[in-house]
């Protein structure tokens, strides 16, 4: 990508569109720039002032946009007193677009009524943008606080200016300086002036102590809350253009099947059809698979055609993938050690022979779709060699470079407006609906709207991996774990490692073990799978937290008692790497969790609570779980302790509302979410046989959070991993069932 | 192609040149550009289509535009009288800060106003069988009955 980009997109805010195109030009005659600069804006006579800041090493990009610099943050404080703060990552739910323009508000010390947040355009200029690996929050934490407190020291030297009084002697609140005497002059008073100040040096701020803050750590409500709750246009499926038609596009059932001729004829009768055409593709499922696009005057005419055509596939290099078969499979395989050896330290042999105790266990978890509530649909007009695409997607940045691949289109010539998204969870980290409707934009002379049913949605993602773990753990004489081994039996896409299937080698439990001992096995898939919410940790933390609460029930320990000795004394096994685990960090949320839940206490027949940590994502939680299970396996989870150490909280109320929906979504898919596929086919279409869970199944969730002097990282993902064991864990409680195989529904239970 | 007369929101709409079995989703969505109504399953199971005719909460994906001839729809940018207002529900979704992704929010919300209009103090029971028909992937649902509950008090003049 390269700035012309920029220059071709609208901004939502005019003025800061005509200022950055100066700023190009600016930056293009300078080319220097500190590491840690800012840039105050060429001013347009009466805009105020306005900021862009380039923070960090990551704000720079590699190779041929080395010299352009990225901003990571912008403000501008207009003479009107509104300050606007770009949101510059997509909105997916996660709730950046509040909480991330809330650090910059805080450090200025803006009063969050004056603040107006707007969706900033892609561009390399804004930084790297994307959702993901609950990222948002500390890759541009820093960034956005500098932004803050150098907007907020150019409005201070405004005013000293004015009173003719030394900057620290001033102090600033709610939009506005105050002097000694009392006198206060607002924000919008000083834009002007201020914007005529030099930019300070970034390393000149002084950021505020976090018992000065007044915002963060509240519960600040969404900026777009009233706009959703008046149904008002912001997602991609929203997308309108004057002259717009409707497209479906049919891919081979069987991944990677190719479409060798269609009734085309015969679909371009039907009511509302404009046209019918086959694209090749490109052989990539994350770019442009094979298949037949119509087009139609309206999303039903265009659905209803797609019920009437015939294809005939080339599935010569489709997959045959059988979930039967590969259940059969990994049951052999487990039987001995993996070819792959991934870790071996210690002595594990001399561990299992020494042992007191030792248990044997086989676990296996089964494929989950995402099944984001707004199906996969993209809007792009191609017109005059120019491409415009409106993208709801995670990583919009990525997907120009696909578009370009697909389209033949150089980057310049694509432009990408983000739009708020209904449902990320990983499925639009890739962005294969983008390039569909690019390339079936070339060929249609108007804007077109892709749209893909529900089945389509289900039965065309990328899933998250099932998994097979062929376990053996060791307790010694003192009852202490001793020794442990795991064979993960997983996947390959085209012969690499399929996302989220693979243990590292410094997976929890190995780096608090001395005699460890992991090994894998991968099988070839044809069914492509890719990052699903929390990638990796959402199925291996029910594996590990369940197998710990077995050997600790096999040494006869109580569970919290055993899962503390195994942490240890409190280390950072790498320090200063925030997704490392520190095991004091550990410990904490263990004991707040048990503690507040009321852990040890007498509980009546057929009721249990079950413990759970998981580290991932920078985050560390642990999870009670308090359930009930009746005589016919039918399942309550009444409460569900919720504690996790993410640093400071920036908005208590958007972290609040992940960790409840962490849970809610960990127990949907342990319960009753499975996708199966038999001759390369996904057998489930829509939610009548993929049925998440309904409010009435919902738990109590009750979140505490140790806000420790860490930086803070983010809340997407790392309550939903010990839910599942938390609840296994407590159903063994209850009932003396060791649950083996997710969904619960394989094992009989229902909700 | 007969002509659909119906009210959508107050107004009188004479709907032209659309099919009459064409579900009152993609008429509202794709004919009369009223989109806060969502499109998820198109087999009423996730309830993102809800809108009111005559009061009564239906799936609009899976209602002939047909079966609005003669009456009153109301969706969920009609919902609220006057324009810029929130209803209770709406007040109490966004007190509430009840949205994650909010795609699934303007079904759940024509749910519970119809749940409220029928029964102005329900109970957890009442809130889940009415509800039962909205699924929330994002998992608000904690929420959503906070929500209903503090909107249930404000329509009944009560403090939230």
């Amino acid at each position: 990508m390269s700035q012309t980009v920029a220059k071709t997109v609208s901004y939502s805010d005019p003025i800061i569109d005509q200022i950055l195109q100066q700023a190009d030009a600016q930056w293009a005659a300078s080319m220097k720039v500190n590491r840690r600069s800012f840039l105050k804006l060429a001013g347009i006579a009466g805009s105020g002032l306005t900021l862009a800041f380039s923070f960090g090493p990551a704000a720079f990009a590699d190779g041929e946009d080395a010299q352009m610099p990225q901003f990571n943050a912008y403000v501008r404080v207009s003479p009107e007193g509104k300050i606007y703060i770009y949101a510059t990552n997509p909105e997916i739910g996660q709730g950046v677009k509040t909480s991330m323009p809330m650090i910059v508000a805080e450090e200025l010390d803006a009063a969050w009524e004056d603040v107006v947040v707007e969706q900033s355009p892609i561009g390399s200029q804004y930084g790297r943008q994307f959702a993901g690996g609950s990222l948002s929050i500390p890759m541009n934490w820093d960034a956005l606080r500098h932004a803050g407190a150098a907007a907020r020291a150019m409005l201070v030297a405004a005013a000293a200016k004015q009173w003719n009084v030394p900057a620290d002697s001033l102090r600033t609140e709610n939009s506005k300086v105050f002097n000694q005497l009392g006198d206060s002059l607002s924000y919008g008073d000083l834009a002007e002036v201020a914007a005529r100040q030099p930019a300070p040096a970034a390393d000149s701020l002084r950021l505020k102590d976090r018992s000065e803050y007044r915002l963060l750590g509240k519960r600040i409500t969404g900026v777009d809350n009233e706009e959703i709750v008046t149904g008002q246009p912001l997602f991609g499926i929203d997308t309108r253009l004057p002259g717009m038609v409707y497209a479906t596009y049919t891919k081979c059932p069987a991944f990677g099947g190719k479409a060798v001729s269609a009734n085309l004829d015969e679909v371009k009768r039907l009511p509302g059809v404009k046209d019918a055409f086959i694209l090749e593709g490109n052989g990539n499922l994350t770019e442009l698979a094979s298949g037949v696009a119509i087009i139609a005057n309206s999303t039903w005419a265009a659905f209803q055609a797609q019920k009437k055509l015939k294809v005939e596939w080339d599935k010569s290099e489709a997959s045959t993938d059988s979930w039967t078969e590969i259940v059969k499979t990994a049951a052999e395989l487990a039987k001995k050690d993996g070819d792959e050896v991934v870790e071996n330290k210690g002595d594990v042999d001399g561990a299992f022979q020494n042992a007191a105790k030792t248990v044997e266990s086989y676990y296996s978890y089964q494929f989950a779709s995402h099944a984001p509530l707004e199906p996969q649909n993209c809007t792009a007009h191609y017109k005059n060699g120019m491409l415009e695409v409106w993208a709801p997607s995670q990583t919009p940045q990525g997907a120009i470079g696909s578009v370009a691949k697909v389209t033949g289109l150089s980057a310049d010539k694509i432009k990408l407006n983000q739009t708020r998204i209904g449902g990320g969870f990983g499925r639009r980290l890739l962005n294969d609906y983008v390039c569909e409707v690019a390339a079936i934009a070339q060929k249609v002379d108007a804007p077109v709207k892709l749209q893909w049913t529900r089945e389509m949605d289900m039965q065309h993602d990328f899933y998250r991996p099932a998994g097979f773990h062929s376990l053996k753990g060791a307790v010694d004489q003192s009852g202490k774990l001793s020794g442990w081994q795991n064979h993960l039996i997983t996947f390959t896409n085209n012969g690499r490692p399929v996302s989220g299937g693979s243990l590292s080698k410094d997976e929890f439990p190995a780096l608090n073990l001395e005699n460890y001992k992991l090994t894998q096995t991968n099988l070839p898939l044809g069914t492509p799978c890719y990052a699903w919410r929390a990638p990796g940790a959402n199925a291996f933390a029910w594996v590990m937290q369940s197998f710990i609460h077995e050997l600790a029930t096999a040494a006869g320990r109580d569970h919290r008692e055993f899962l503390l000795e195994v942490m240890g004394e409190p280390r950072w096994f790498a320090e200063g790497n925030p997704r490392s685990l520190n095991t004091g960090r550990a410990i904490d949320v263990i004991k707040l969790a048990t503690e507040k839940a009321g852990w040890g206490k007498q509980l009546p027949a057929g009721r249990g609570m079950g413990l759970a940590f998981h580290f991932s994502h920078a985050g560390h939680v642990a999870e009670v779980a308090e359930v009930s299970v009746d005589a016919n396996k039918k399942l309550t989870v009444h409460k569900v302790t919720v504690a996790t150490d993410v640093g400071p909280v920036v908005n208590l109320s958007g972290a609040e509302n992940q960790a409840e929906g962490g849970i809610v979504d960990g127990l949907s898919t342990m319960m009753a979410l499975e996708i199966t596929m038999e001759n390369g086919e996904v057998q489930q279409s829509n939610y009548h046989n993929y049925r998440p869970l309904r409010i009435k199944n919902a738990p109590v969730v009750e979140t505490h959070f140790i806000q420790s002097e860490y930086s803070p990282t983010g809340m997407g993902e790392p309550v939903l991993p010990p839910l599942a064991p938390a609840v296994c864990n407590a159903i063994y409680a209850a009932t003396g069932h060791r649950v083996k195989t997710l969904p619960l529904s394989k094992e009989g239970f229902t909700i | 192609m007969s002509t659909i007369n119906t009210t959508i929101n107050g107004k009188s709409e004479a709907i032209q040149d659309v099919d009459p079995s064409t579900p009152l989703l993609w008429v509202l969505r794709d004919h009369l550009g009223l989109v806060g109504t969502k499109y998820g399953c198109g087999i009423a199971q996730c309830g993102a289509c809800t809108v009111h005719i005559d009061g009564s909460p239906v799936r609009s994906c899976s209602t002939p535009v047909s079966a609005a001839q003669g009456k009153s729809v109301t969706t969920i940018e009609g919902l609220a009288v006057n324009v810029g207002a929130l209803t209770a529900v709406q007040q109490a979704w966004v007190e509430h800060d009840v949205p994650q992704c909010g795609y699934c929010q303007a079904g759940q919300i024509m749910s519970a106003t119809a749940l409220l209009k029928a029964n102005p103090n329900p109970s957890d029971a009442d809130i889940d069988a009415a509800m039962s028909g909205n699924f929330c992937r994002c998992g608000t649902y904690p929420r959503i009955r906070a929500a209903i509950h503090s909107a249930a008090k404000a329509q009944r003049g009560e403090k939230a």
